[in-house]
């Protein structure tokens, strides 16, 4: 992990949600052009972190960060960086999945029309381009005009990754993107978070081991705000330094 | 097992049940009174010159041709006053109101004008301006209408917001949507049918309200579409025919009320069938 290849920087990183300290002292690379999976039990502070790389915990009232995350060298946590501009930059796709209330077209177009200003068949051409992306352009093709809310719960969900990549992010940041689907939905997936990976940094929380395992370039195992260790994910899952991560992917303990 | 306890406890059941279905019995049996009343007075009233002809003098035919047109007309207008400020209003509560003190007063305010009897909206609006102005109005009457729309329109609109999944609204942020654009393009797509749900009742609400019109639109005996000058409608001009002497202002006025009952309830069949289609959207 040399320093051309890194895409965001975590420095010295606290997290606060009131006066419960989330996340202790993180400092991790995550690579350009590489999956990075975070992984721990519940309430470690994953999604925490991956919800501090876009700023969406500036939602709610009396969380916050302190330290240093660097995009290209710029630090995203700065007062002077315009939040909108960023969640631009860094895509996000959840848990369950999130279709608007409003067509499968308008459901992909959402993102670009807030930055970009297309022509129609531009636009066509980039709902057809993000949702082959999405591995759901076969599926959809001929019902565009109807309502994101008929499409199944796994359709759904690439149809959100179709909207979040439609936007030509730099960074995708999958929260636990699985954790609702069925098994075939998933493998669709991880499938595709394997072709994403040309073109985007990605980072993805996963309660599942052996999906972090399938999917990633590089692990974070993290415990009760800590990161306990990092590192690429053969080594982690091969032969990982510190017994308390031996512990958690054997199964031993979480 | 001891089958004593469970006896006692199937008696009790028992009991309960016989208490909550006289309970149901005894409520039902008003309303469905109060409906058969109203159908067999008013039915007989109902032709076709209730709808074409101006309430007529005592001992000559008419109809309520003003008194409806003249309901129609502020009932119109007051929503369409009291809507738009609603709506904002609500939105305001649900989506931008998370810190400070003044969501939560305006809420309890809110909830205070939502219980306000609505005669003591309609001596307000006497008060401000009915006296300022000199005479009764329909513009008074629906302002007063629109007093009452607002606070329900309110109430709805943030509850239908809340709703709405708030990963829903992170999903929209996640795209760097602007706050406003979330909630216009996202959040109250998300909610518009139970958002109209509200409209639809507080429309019902205020087709039947007498008070607050008795001391803003009065009446008039003519057909008027000024609504700078008194105007007619239906629960006021019930009012003053019930009470009468006169026989024929009577069955006008059961034709009135019925008229009234059944668009009320239209109404509500409309508002709970488009609160079933937000459901299962």
């Amino acid at each position: 992990m040399t320093t051309d290849t890194t895409k965001l920087q975590v420095k010295d990183l606290n997290f606060y949600y009131g006066g419960f300290h989330a996340l202790k002292n993180i400092n991790l690379s995550i690579a350009s052009k590489k999956v990075t999976a975070f992984i721990g039990p519940s309430g470690c502070g994953k999604s925490t972190l991956l919800r501090i790389f876009n700023r969406m915990y500036e939602l709610y009232p009396g969380l916050r960060a302190e330290g240093q995350i660097l995009m290209d060298g710029k630090n995203i946590l700065d007062k002077d960086v315009d939040i909108n501009l960023l969640r631009a930059k860094v895509g996000m796709v959840f848990q369950k999945p999130t279709p608007f209330p409003m067509s499968i077209y308008d459901n992909v177009t959402f993102g670009v029309k807030l930055y970009e200003k297309l022509s129609k068949s531009e636009m066509d051409d980039r709902v057809e381009w993000a949702l082959r992306k999405a591995a759901l352009w076969e599926e959809v093709k001929d019902k565009l005009k109807q309502s994101g809310h008929s499409l199944s719960g796994g359709q759904q969900q690439r149809l959100c990754i179709a909207r979040a990549v439609a936007s030509k992010p730099e960074v995708l940041l999958l929260d636990e993107p699985t954790s609702a689907l069925d098994p075939i939905s998933t493998a669709q997936i991880e499938e595709l978070v394997n072709e994403l990976k040309e073109n985007y940094t990605i980072a993805i929380v996963t309660h599942n081991m052996q999906q972090a395992a399938r999917v990633s370039d590089f692990t974070a195992y993290m415990y009760l705000g800590d990161l306990i260790e990092f590192g690429d994910t053969d080594t982690i899952f091969t032969a990982p330094k510190q017994k308390a991560t031996e512990d958690y992917i054997t199964g031993k303990f979480g | 097992m001891d089958h004593n306890l469970y006896r006692q406890r199937r008696v009790v059941n028992s009991f309960n049940m016989v208490m909550s279905m006289l309970a149901v019995g005894f409520g039902l049996f008003w309303l469905v009174w109060i409906l058969w009343t109203l159908f067999s007075y008013g039915l007989g009233g109902i032709n076709l010159s209730v709808f074409t002809q101006s309430t007529p003098p005592p001992g000559s035919t008419g109809g309520l041709a003003n008194a409806i047109y003249g309901s129609l007309l502020m009932t119109f207008f007051g929503t369409l006053i009291g809507t738009p400020i609603g709506i904002l209003a609500g939105v305001y509560l649900a989506e931008f109101g998370e810190r400070g003190w003044l969501a939560p007063a305006t809420r309890f305010i809110n909830d205070i004008l939502l219980s306000a009897p609505s005669i003591v909206i309609g001596l307000f609006v006497y008060e401000i301006y009915v006296i300022s102005v000199g005479h009764f109005s329909g513009w008074a009457g629906a302002l007063a209408l629109a007093i009452i729309v607002v606070p329900v329109v309110v109430r709805t609109t943030e509850n239908m917001l809340r709703l709405v999944p708030n990963t829903l609204r992170e999903a929209a942020a996640a795209l760097g949507a602007p706050q406003w654009k979330v909630v216009m393009m996202v959040t109250l797509r998300a909610s518009k049918a139970g958002v109209l749900t509200g409209i639809l009742l507080a429309v019902a609400r205020i087709s039947g309200e007498t008070a607050p019109l008795l001391f803003t639109a009065l009446n008039n005996q003519f057909w008027s579409s000024n609504m700078n000058q008194p105007m007619a409608n239906l629960p006021v001009v019930i009012f003053q025919f019930a009470m009468s002497p006169y026989e024929d202002w009577h069955a006008l006025a059961w034709a009135g009320a019925l008229l009234i009952t059944v668009s009320v309830l239209g109404l509500n069949v409309l508002a709970r069938w488009l609160g079933k289609q937000n459901n299962s959207q």
